[in-house]
């Protein structure tokens, strides 16, 4: 097969740190490229640079054997590169169809937004990816965004797709629709560069397999030369041991700490996103709830905590009556929120770890005396939560953006336990992150569990609920399809009540 | 001293360069009159001083609000307003009242004056979503036209003349002014006291943290559970409480009188937001830059009566300085995001 584009002894560094340290890269026409590695090991920098976001310190790119110096994407897109980021590159407040059609070449002059919707509608078809081409972008669900994203990419007639991350965001099944395409798009002739760390992904999709560790490459392989474990040790320093079910622990208590009534909740483009949803969680109960993105999880969330009214029923926390009180009530009544999309919400990113500490007590004592705060206290206090949760950061002065991110989950998590929770509603606590960062957030969730904290787990990972939660309930279009206790489920099962084919209760 | 000044000083050349090929005037001497007659003398000295004493107090007021990502326009108008405070209490409610008494109330007057006017449009964010930056700009010119109506109108003074003045204020009513200058010091030291005490409230508060959360994530703020209204409250009439003392420096320690609007301010409102934005949105970087920008006012009418050139002039360069600021702000932060994005 012919070499496509090579990348040859490619060297970037970010102030002390080195992304990527003197990596050979070669992809292959008609491919499923895998680029494996840990967060941080350099992935998303290397495909960053050869898709002209960022020009390396040292080294060459080559496509078709032509030494090419690539400036910006736009010098990429004209190679035939396109890609697709973990971070949407969206604009918000526009629609489906004009996100497709900005930069999009050959759309015409006058109503490129007909050729475009029509370019949207065949490829919906074709692939069957259901969006409506005149949503404003800002009112989709993460995975709806992902869809849009890559319907971007693919209508730019690229010959080299590279994915970063592309399913974290994706339910099972469309990750198996996704895999579809990707090999319909091979088998056109095409070239693929998939960025991941999930190892299933990799072994399912790919034909080879490049696997970074810390800014080097380790090993371009065959996938046929290759096993699960292999690879991981490849990945990683040491062994890893997988979370399994044997970490669960059942005791599970009778009190009611959150108890919830017939909500029914709106979502922003003013329809009903929860419908009559009811359930209760225990002490030391764990709680998932599995569930494709955008079937009213995010809504039900924001219920609870109090960014979002409830229209209908109510909601308790340890029998008092919470419903429509507001975060800050919320938050006194000893609930944690661990949000979804935890830069955009859960930090203030360019603010410093301290200050991004006391975020939810910055008004109360010790680090407040009523008007001034007082930041010697709120200094040690970061210190020590850095020390305790293992935060890998330059110092409690810089500012939270410049955390991995692993590294802001972990702060987000303790900052958020600090107000020792009855409660922890943690949405989608690990996504995007890599396995020894899950591996840490999952032992806090469970430690809490263990000292008699209740959880509620909203994850698109059926592995991840099955693994940690008591009881699993899917939502489907705004309603609870089923609640299962987890040892008398399967994947199958939760999968089938994902899609819908559950029992209405 | 901050980047930005350098970049304002170098725009400052580029803009006179472009007057000099437009105008003719040789440059260096456009320069030698800009910088003469604003700092080249004890007389452009002290004129400079005065007027950055309204560029400060707007600029400090300005700085606290951009920094929640409030965008305040309309510090002119409660400047304005707040002239038209002081001049109620001076002339109507007490004039006969002991000097330091009169001035206090007057001050505070002119302070509840502007933080009022700034309320219509918090008031207007909070619970309409209204664009605070269309409402506090109009504000700008319902306050230009209600000063011009007084002083057309019932506060017409008939000893003027026919003038459209309000009668001079009691002697009681008059800030005093150091020696025989025109600096209103009493005013300044108030300015100079409030930069301290704003930076101190924007660095160390917990005022100043809420206004840096709600200024840098607002879906953070609403998720840590802030009272985003009652802030974006307390923010606007702090920034237009300063802007109204402005106001009443002008008019109790200038003109001694209530005047046309045009008269009471060349639009110091509009100069303390490149001030704001020069000073990095800084209490204490701004008193150095206002003193530049005073300076240039005082050149600005110097090069219009030395050099006959166009009274816009200074605005030209001004409105340079504040378009290049800006875009360097702008290209900062893209590049900050960028590098943090890029923490893989």
């Amino acid at each position: 097969m012919e070499k496509l584009i090579q990348m040859k002894g490619i060297v970037k560094s970010f102030g002390n740190i080195v992304a990527n340290n003197r990596v050979d890269f070669d992809l292959r026409e008609g491919e499923i490229h895998g680029l494996l590695g840990e967060n941080g090991a350099g992935k998303t920098t290397l495909m960053n640079i050869l898709y002209g976001l960022y020009s390396p310190d040292a080294g060459e790119i080559y496509i078709d054997g032509n030494r090419v110096d690539i400036k910006s994407p736009s010098d990429a897109i004209n190679f035939g590169i396109s890609m697709v980021h973990q971070n949407f590159k969206l604009i918000q407040s526009h629609t489906v169809v004009e996100n497709v059609a900005l930069g999009l070449k050959g759309t015409g002059f006058f109503f490129p937004a007909r050729t475009v919707e029509r370019m949207i509608r065949e490829f919906s078809q074709k692939y069957g990816f259901k969006i409506d081409p005149h949503t404003p972008v800002w009112q989709l669900s993460a995975g709806e965004k992902q869809r849009v994203e890559i319907v971007k990419a693919f209508c730019r007639n690229a010959k080299v797709f590279i994915l970063d991350e592309p399913t974290s965001m994706l339910t099972p099944a469309e990750t198996r629709e996704l895999f579809k395409l990707l090999r319909l798009l091979r088998d056109e002739g095409k070239s693929i560069v998939l960025i991941t760390h999930k190892l299933d992904e990799v072994l399912e999709v790919c034909d080879r397999i490049t696997v970074l560790r810390g800014g080097k490459k380790i090993k371009t392989v065959d996938i046929d030369e290759v096993n699960k474990k292999d690879l991981a040790s490849m990945m990683f320093d040491q062994e890893i041991s997988f979370l399994g079910r044997e970490n669960r622990m059942r005791k599970v208590d009778k009190d009611v700490i959150l108890e919830i009534k017939n909500i029914s909740v709106l979502n922003d483009k003013n329809f009903l996103a929860v419908k009559d949803v009811s359930f209760d969680i225990h002490r030391g109960e764990i709680f998932g709830i599995a569930g494709v993105a955008g079937n009213g999880q995010k809504e039900l969330v924001e219920a609870i905590t109090g960014l979002r009214k409830v229209v209908n029923g109510n909601i308790y926390i340890l029998g008092k009556d919470v419903t429509n009180v507001g975060p800050r009530e919320i938050l006194d009544k000893g609930v944690a929120h661990v949000p979804e999309e935890r830069i955009r919400m859960g930090v203030v990113p360019s603010m410093s770890l301290e200050e991004n500490f006391i975020l939810r007590s910055y008004d109360k004592e010790p680090f407040s005396n009523g008007l001034f705060l007082r930041y010697d206290v709120i200094s040690d206090y970061a210190k020590e939560l850095i020390s305790r949760y293992k935060i890998s950061a330059l110092d409690e002065k810089s500012p939270a953006i410049t955390l991995s991110g692993g590294n802001i989950q972990k702060l987000i998590l303790a900052r958020e336990l600090a107000i020792s929770p009855v409660l922890i509603v943690a949405s989608h606590p690990t996504q995007g992150l890599d396995i020894k960062s899950i591996q840490q957030i999952h032992e806090l969730l469970l430690k809490q569990k263990g000292e008699g904290c209740a959880v509620l787990l909203i994850s698109e990972d059926i592995q991840e609920l099955l693994s940690l939660s008591d009881r699993i309930a899917v939502m489907f279009d705004g309603r609870i399809s089923g609640i299962r206790n987890t040892d008398e489920t399967t994947i199958e099962e939760i999968g089938m009540l994902m899609v819908g084919g559950g029992d209405r209760i | 001293m901050s980047k930005n000044i350098w970049v304002s000083l170098s725009v400052i050349v580029l803009g006179v360069l472009a007057i000099y090929l437009i105008s003719g005037v040789r440059p260096d001497i456009i320069f030698k009159s800009i910088i003469v007659s604003a700092f080249g003398s004890i007389y452009g000295i002290t004129e400079t001083l005065t007027k950055s004493i309204p560029l400060m107090l707007c600029g400090i007021g300005l700085s606290a609000a951009f920094k929640s990502s409030i965008w305040n326009i309309g510090a002119e108008g409660q400047l304005l307003m707040g002239a038209v405070g002081a001049t109620w209490i001076a002339l109507y409610v007490m004039p006969n009242a002991p000097r330091l008494i009169l001035l206090t109330v007057m001050f505070l007057a002119g302070a509840i004056f502007g933080a009022l006017w700034a309320f219509v449009p918090a008031i207007l964010k909070i619970k309409f979503n209204l664009n605070e930056i269309i409402i506090s700009l109009m504000m700008n010119y319902i306050a230009i036209e209600i000063v011009n109506y007084l002083v057309y109108g019932p506060w017409r003074s008939p000893f003027e003349w026919g003038f459209p003045y309000s009668t001079k204020f009691p002697s009681n009513a008059q800030i005093p002014r150091f020696l025989d200058t025109r600096i209103h010091y009493p005013t300044l030291l108030l300015a100079l006291f409030l930069a301290v005490f704003v930076h101190i409230l924007l660095k160390r508060s917990k005022l100043g943290y809420e206004i840096k959360v709600i200024g840098e994530n607002m879906e953070a703020a609403k998720y840590a559970g802030l009272n985003i209204s009652r802030i974006i409250v307390v923010i606007l009439l702090l920034s237009g409480g300063l802007a109204g003392l402005a106001g009443v420096g002008e008019v109790a320690g200038i003109h001694h009188r209530l005047r046309v609007a045009s008269g009471i301010s060349p639009g110091y409102g509009y100069t303390a937001i490149i001030v704001a934005w020069l000073g990095k949105l800084n209490p204490l970087l701004i008193i150095p830059v206002s003193l530049l920008f005073g300076g240039l006012l005082v050149g600005g009418d110097s090069i219009q009566v030395s050099l006959g050139l166009p009274g816009a002039t200074i605005n030209f360069i001004n409105g340079l300085v504040l378009i290049f600021v800006m875009a360097q702000g702008f290209s900062n932060n893209r590049i900050f995001v960028k590098k943090g994005r890029n923490r893989v």
